[in-house]
């Protein structure tokens, strides 16, 4: 009878443990880019993505933002694994290598790159996962709405820093123009070659003023915080923008003339991306490589399903944006989705 | 072709920080106080005008934007003239108090690192109200450097404090003085970048204008009319760098983008035999 208890109390306390250990809290390291939360971008999309999974499963989340030039991103990283997170997060292409140096010191803890640079990274370590978008086939829609709605048949494209990350959206915006309008020209400018051409609104300012004077009447910009300064101009000189990564649309509202200068946003996703790794991670189906999010990838979270890139469609911008042109958009992602247009992600393949 | 009137105005607005800055640092440094907290205090002043405004209006922004320069200036001030601490260092002490605090305050009392202006400066002829002010405190401070009294004794603390000293010039003030208003110009540079260009404030949206604002002082031998070219001449290479661009030619962009740098390169090497920096510059006084 005694041996039955302690065999039964031993038995409990064994599922007990069963129990505590498939309830298992997976700890989550986010570590954001120069900008950091409240770039009404993409920083800010990753943290939405952190805070659905924070609600929605078992995980701890904590956070952190490099200092200004962003050379302590690889220390944060170590930092958080080091700390026993099960998965750290990097968000951004910046940290390309640190995720890869990190990662490598770190052979238990889970990396994922948000935007990784696979062509400069070298060989990926096993456990690091690179989520990559297919941009170019977002831009391509709306540089496709952008050809659609010129009327001066010259639109504009305002980059943040050289490289082959902001040349997608050029080469995948430039396309969608010619494609839904051969007569149009794309006029293009880059803010600079360093990381604060993402931080430089009153440049972005200056770039759009510019390519507005010279007869672009539709600027699309991929400049992170630069854009801010495009909506500026918008709003003072009257012309019209694409925001980028988040939904940025009421970013154009001229509260005193009651008019929105947002034509429509690109949307990527961060947040989704962000979402389904750590869901990976929870479901331990959490494998190292290569993820790429295009038109094709549906995501559902609850009852809403989300397009990994889309254009952005709200009250800002239903007036800008006609019915027909919605349908033609729409036409073109289910082409771009069964492969009859093939959108290019370089200046070279255009 | 690209009209000229364009690469005008926008040469005129991207020149207007830098105007503002290194009009700042003439006065300062004439007064003998070297000042590379510029950019420090520029971000503090982008700060303040977009907080400020949104709460008080667009001109009661600037101008406590301008107070807030001229109060972290004094900070500048008090650590290198009433401490006589090393200038340079002060100075990098008071960018990372610049950067620092603006990129702290929005985000631990707001959660947020950016934030919209919601007050738009009008136009007046094609320009937003700052760039007239710029360029109309350029003839102005010439004046009151070269030709009055104030200015005199301004210059003389700052080449021999010595010698004022013993005419009854109190250097303190006058050194307080020059630091003070390089703040308080400063400041401007930043309101006009926040309100007038950005449309908002954005963590160290300055982009080393300050520094930039630092060479044309340099440039333009510490004088407010040279430091009105240089700025202009920094302005007119970084809006033909974009007017390039635009055009679509196939130089490498990274060429296109250094133009303003090697054009400062040329420009020190030509210069830098006729400038002559104030006398006690730097150096602070010690009875």
């Amino acid at each position: 009878m005694k041996c039955g208890s302690i065999f039964l109390a031993v038995v409990l306390l064994l599922s007990v443990c069963a129990v505590v250990d498939a309830q298992k809290k997976y700890s989550i390291g986010l570590v954001f880019d120069v900008g950091g939360r409240g770039d009404k971008s993409f920083n800010d999309a990753a943290y939405r993505g952190l805070e659905w999974a924070s609600q929605r499963l078992e995980v701890d989340v904590s956070y952190a933002e490099p200092g200004p030039g962003g050379a302590d991103r690889e220390n944060l990283l170590r930092r958080m694994a080091r700390s026993g997170k099960d998965l750290v997060i990097g968000v951004g292409f910046l940290f390309t290598q640190p995720v890869v140096a990190a990662a490598r010191d770190f052979p238990d803890v889970k990396f994922a790159c948000v935007d990784m640079d696979v062509g400069s990274a070298g060989e990926l370590p096993p456990n690091v996962v690179a989520l990559t978008f297919r941009e170019h086939e977002g831009s391509f829609i709306v540089g496709a709405i952008a050809g659609m709605k010129t009327q001066t048949n010259k639109v504009g494209f305002v980059g943040g820093m050289t490289g082959p990350l902001i040349e997608k959206f050029e080469a995948g915006y430039t396309a969608g123009v010619k494609y839904a309008n051969p007569e149009c020209t794309v006029l293009r400018v880059y803010a600079g070659d360093s990381p604060v051409a993402f931080a430089d609104p009153a440049r972005g300012y200056e770039l759009a003023v510019q390519l507005n004077s010279q007869g672009c009447d539709i600027i699309y910009h991929a400049a992170g915080n630069t854009g801010n300064g495009v909506f500026r101009a918008a709003i003072e000189r009257g012309f019209y923008v694409i925001g980028v990564d988040s939904n940025q649309n009421y970013l154009g509202y001229d509260s005193a003339a009651g008019k929105n200068w947002s034509l429509t946003s690109m949307l990527k996703r961060v947040d989704v991306a962000v979402y389904l790794v750590i869901e990976d991670l929870v479901n331990n189906r959490l494998e190292g490589g290569v993820r790429e999010y295009g038109l094709k990838d549906f995501v559902k979270i609850g009852n809403e399903t989300y397009r990994a890139l889309d254009f952005a469609i709200d009250d800002y911008n239903r007036a800008n944006l006609d019915e027909e042109t919605v349908k033609k958009a729409n036409e073109i992602i289910e082409k771009i989705v069964k492969g009859e247009i093939k959108v290019p992600k370089s200046m070279k393949e255009l | 072709m690209i009209d000229i009137s364009i690469i005008i105005l926008s040469t005129l607005r991207r020149s207007t920080p830098l105007i503002f800055a290194s009009l700042g640092a003439v006065y300062s440094e004439r007064s003998g106080v070297v000042n590379i907290g510029l950019e420090g205090i520029m971000l503090v002043g982008a700060f303040v005008s977009v907080i400020a405004s949104n709460a008080f209006g667009l001109l009661p922004g600037i101008l406590l934007a301008v107070v807030a320069g001229m109060a972290v200036a004094a900070l500048h001030g008090m650590a290198t003239i009433t401490f006589k601490a090393n200038q340079i260092v002060s100075g990098v002490a008071i960018n990372l108090f610049g950067m620092g605090i603006t990129a702290f305050i929005p985000e631990a009392l707001m959660g947020m690192t950016d934030i919209r202006a919601l007050n738009s400066a009008p136009l007046l002829a094609g320009l937003t109200p700052l760039v007239y002010v710029a360029i109309a405190l350029i003839p102005v401070s010439h004046f009151l450097l070269f030709h009055t009294v104030l200015g005199l004794r301004l210059r003389s603390v700052g080449e021999n404090p010595a010698s004022a000293d013993s005419l009854g010039i109190n250097v303190s003030t006058m050194r307080y003085l020059g630091v003070v208003l390089s703040g308080a110009l400063a400041a401007l540079g930043g309101a006009y970048l926040a309100l007038e260009q950005g449309g908002g404030f954005t963590k160290n949206m300055v982009a080393g204008r300050g520094f930039i604002a630092l060479a044309a002082m340099i440039f333009g031998n510490w004088t407010p009319f040279g430091a009105l070219g240089a700025s202009l001449l920094f302005g007119f290479s970084d809006s033909i760098q974009t007017v390039i661009q635009t055009m679509g030619y196939t130089i490498p962009s990274q060429a296109i983008q250094a133009l303003p740098y090697i054009l400062t390169i040329i420009v020190l090497v030509v210069a830098v035999k006729r400038v002559r920096m104030p006398e006690a510059d730097g150096k602070p006084y010690l009875r």
